[in-house]
């Protein structure tokens, strides 16, 4: 283990620990902005998992944050089980998802793979829509508790320092190692030996187990869940833009990205809220004309050159 | 790119998006009631609220303010709209109330738009005391959400009143002979669409009806014929859609081309838009849909015109008036105290009467039971056929062909 590995953890327990305390400064609109920011902090670390080291770009946010929303809410609504065993209960579905879904894909190169992520949200709509049609019926699916913004918001943070922590230990093992070959050239991975596809499964798989546990904490924060609300390809973009954004050669790289994104899209909302997606738009085009490579390649950037 | 580069794209960037800025630039009023308002601009929900929803904040605006104002104790107030669009997402609907809230600090928040939205947005109105007169929200959860948010009022009725209308309206021509009891039933495959359909089941078979055509088709399909084709070929005396806008047009439109003829023919969402009427004429002259309006009413015909003349949009022939009226119910209870005290407010509404559009309103339980279930289109007009608590309902016709 290198001395930065251990500095870079110390540096994430120690925002981690700085981050609790957000909800006890402001319990107001900070802390609503905080909430998405969180969310978002744990949907792209959770993506730069997979997507980071494998390069392939996966739009599957969508689905798994839907099952993961879906489920909860039609546990509490229809069958009045708990949140906490519902909690329990719908990442493993996801994850048997993941498994299907990776199992089929994975082992082509990766084009395909983002052809097929990008309906699943979709496919997956439509799939629990029509068993909710023809065989469960619905009254409504209602997610109501007594959880707080601040509440959910811990729990946020919880799930992004856990997958933190899981990043950084897979970064550092024989499965990451792995990752980065088959990340740099998957031929070359096979040729060594590597079993790809299981080791891109695996991976993924564990993406899908945490996404869906955000889709879980945010459903109380929704209270009403309608498919297409928690199914959103929208949000599976909106991942891979923040991550993008902040670079994802590096695991704190979606964290970096998230942060401003957040407080840019907030400003355009409340100064133009007639004209939004025009001005999304525009910002976009500054921020590729200005930092192509994410924050993360701003900022080792200007390190390399205060070095030289 | 050397600094002096980097300087004029800066300078070029900023100069965008100042210019930019400044078309937007609104001016402030001083000493003014500050009324917030967040619902969908942009996304699924937009159409909707660019109908029901934004006009008539526009309209009672613009009214307060012609007459000098709210009359408070300490004189009259104009009330400053503060906007924000929540892009039909949830989690942008709760950003936003928090900043009203806490941010811009308003006096009121208009209720949101959407049965979600309006669920969402209840523990936010309920922190801050802000009392939240819901119209665009159906639900059969009307008891335990009232229960949980004391500010929380609603007045478009559950999603049982919803159906029991319907079943109303079909059980009234089977008995003058106009039908038999034969209905063909569809429903679009999403929240809403499933909850009505699983709500009517039961009512029409208790109501002595038979379901001989029971489909559902995805949200958003774009070819609706195989349903129209199932529905005709069971040969049902009425036909019942419970659906979305965009369905509610296909399905039309279908009926019209495979010349599908029944005696009554029922859409849900959205057949009471102007639009609906405006694209296909005298062709659904007596198709029955969800809402309806009585224009003969003399206040429902002025607040009709006035609607016209200041928004320029025709208002619908359902939820429109309910959401002026649910404005004018706030305003009422804002001079009623007299000051922009929200927890005196909500007790007021709790515990006044209101003379509203939509004649007089009063809350029971937090639920105003005054509301029109289903309308007809005849002669060119949406009127209401059925109605929880109101008199004037036109008498139901049976529908001829699709000339």
């Amino acid at each position: 283990m290198t001395g930065s590995g251990w500095k870079e953890i110390g540096l994430a327990a120690g925002l981690v620990i700085l981050a609790a305390f957000v909800p006890l400064v402001t319990d107001g609109y900070w802390l609503s902005i905080a909430v998405t920011a969180m969310m978002y902090i744990a949907l792209a670390t959770a993506w730069t998992l997979f997507s980071g080291p494998t390069h392939y770009i996966s739009l599957a946010t969508g689905a798994f944050f839907g099952i993961g929303g879906y489920l909860v809410a039609t546990g509490m609504s229809d069958y009045d089980i708990s949140f906490w065993v519902m909690a329990a209960v719908a990442p493993f579905v996801a994850v048997v998802l993941a498994a299907i879904v990776g199992a089929a894909t994975l082992r082509l190169s990766g084009i395909y793979f983002v052809i097929f992520t990008l309906g699943l949200a979709e496919m997956i709509r439509g799939l629990v829509s029509w068993v909710q049609n023809n065989f469960l019926g619905s009254r409504g699916l209602y997610v109501l508790t007594d959880f707080t913004e601040a509440h959910i918001y811990w729990m946020l943070l919880i799930i992004a320092a856990v997958v933190y922590l899981i990043g950084w230990l897979i970064e550092r093992s024989r499965l990451g190692f792995a990752m980065k070959i088959i990340g740099n050239d998957e031929g070359v991975a096979k040729h060594l030996g590597i079993n790809t596809a299981a080791a891109k499964v695996a991976l993924f798989m564990i993406t899908g187990y945490f996404t869906a546990l955000v889709g879980v904490v945010i459903a109380p924060r929704y209270s009403y869940i309608e498919p297409n609300l928690v199914f959103s390809p929208e949000l599976s973009f909106l991942v891979v833009i923040m991550a993008l954004l902040g670079g994802t050669q590096r695991l704190w790289g979606p964290i970096v990205g998230v942060i401003p994104f957040t407080l840019i899209w907030e400003t355009i909302s409340v100064s133009f809220p007639n004209a939004t997606t025009f001005y999304l738009g525009l910002s976009f085009l500054l921020i590729v004309y200005f930092i192509p490579n994410g924050f993360v390649g701003l900022v080792e950037k200007l390190a390399r050159r205060r070095q030289g | 790119m050397n600094r002096r580069e980097v300087l004029a794209r800066l300078s070029t960037g900023l100069a965008v998006v100042g210019t930019a800025g400044l078309l937007s630039f609104s001016a402030l009023a001083a000493d003014t009631i500050k009324i917030g308002a967040v619902a969908p601009k942009t996304g699924p929900l937009a159409g909707g609220a660019a109908v029901s929803q934004w006009p008539n904040i526009e309209l009672w605006a613009k009214e307060v303010n012609d007459r000098g104002g709210l009359k408070l104790k300490d004189g009259q107030k104009k009330v400053e709209i503060i906007e924000y669009d929540d892009k039909t997402n949830p989690g942008e609907h709760i950003k936003a109330a928090q900043r009203l809230a806490t941010q811009d600090k308003v006096d009121f928040i208009i209720a949101p738009y959407g049965t979600g939205f309006n669920v969402a947005a209840a523990p936010i109105y309920a922190k801050y005391g802000y009392p939240q007169i819901a119209v665009t929200s159906i639900s059969d959860q009307i008891g335990e959400l009232t229960g949980r948010y004391p500010g929380l009022f609603f007045t478009l009725g559950s999603t049982t009143d919803f159906v029991q209308g319907v079943v109303h309206v079909l059980t009234g021509l089977r008995e003058k002979g106009d039908i038999g009891n034969k209905i063909a039933m569809v429903n679009v495959a999403d929240a809403f669409g499933i909850e009505l359909a699983d709500v009517a089941r039961p009512l029409f078979t208790e109501a002595g009806f038979e379901i001989v055509y029971d489909k559902s088709y995805p949200l958003g399909t774009p070819d609706l014929s195989p349903i129209i084709k199932g529905a005709k070929a069971a040969n049902p005396d009425a036909f019942v859609a419970w659906s979305y806008p965009p369905d509610t047009f296909g399905l039309t439109e279908q009926a019209i081309i495979e010349d599908f003829q029944v005696k009554a023919f029922y859409t849900a969402v959205a057949t009471a838009f102007p639009a609906y009427g405006g694209k296909f004429g005298s062709k659904i002259n007596n198709v029955l849909g969800a809402g309806g309006t009585n224009p003969d009413d003399p206040k429902i015909a002025d607040y009709r015109k006035r609607h016209k003349e200041v928004t320029g949009k025709e208002p619908d022939y359902w939820a429109s008036a309910n959401t002026y009226a649910a404005l004018e119910v706030l305003a009422q209870a804002i001079e009623g105290v007299g000051e922009a005290d929200r927890e005196k407010v909500t007790q007021y509404i709790k515990d006044h009467s209101f003379d509203t559009v939509m004649g007089e309103l009063k809350f029971e339980n937090q639920n105003s039971r005054k509301y029109w279930t289903v309308g007809q289109w005849q002669d060119g007009v949406f009127r209401g056929v059925d109605a929880v608590n109101i008199d004037g309902a036109a008498p139901v016709r049976v529908k001829e062909g699709w000339e």
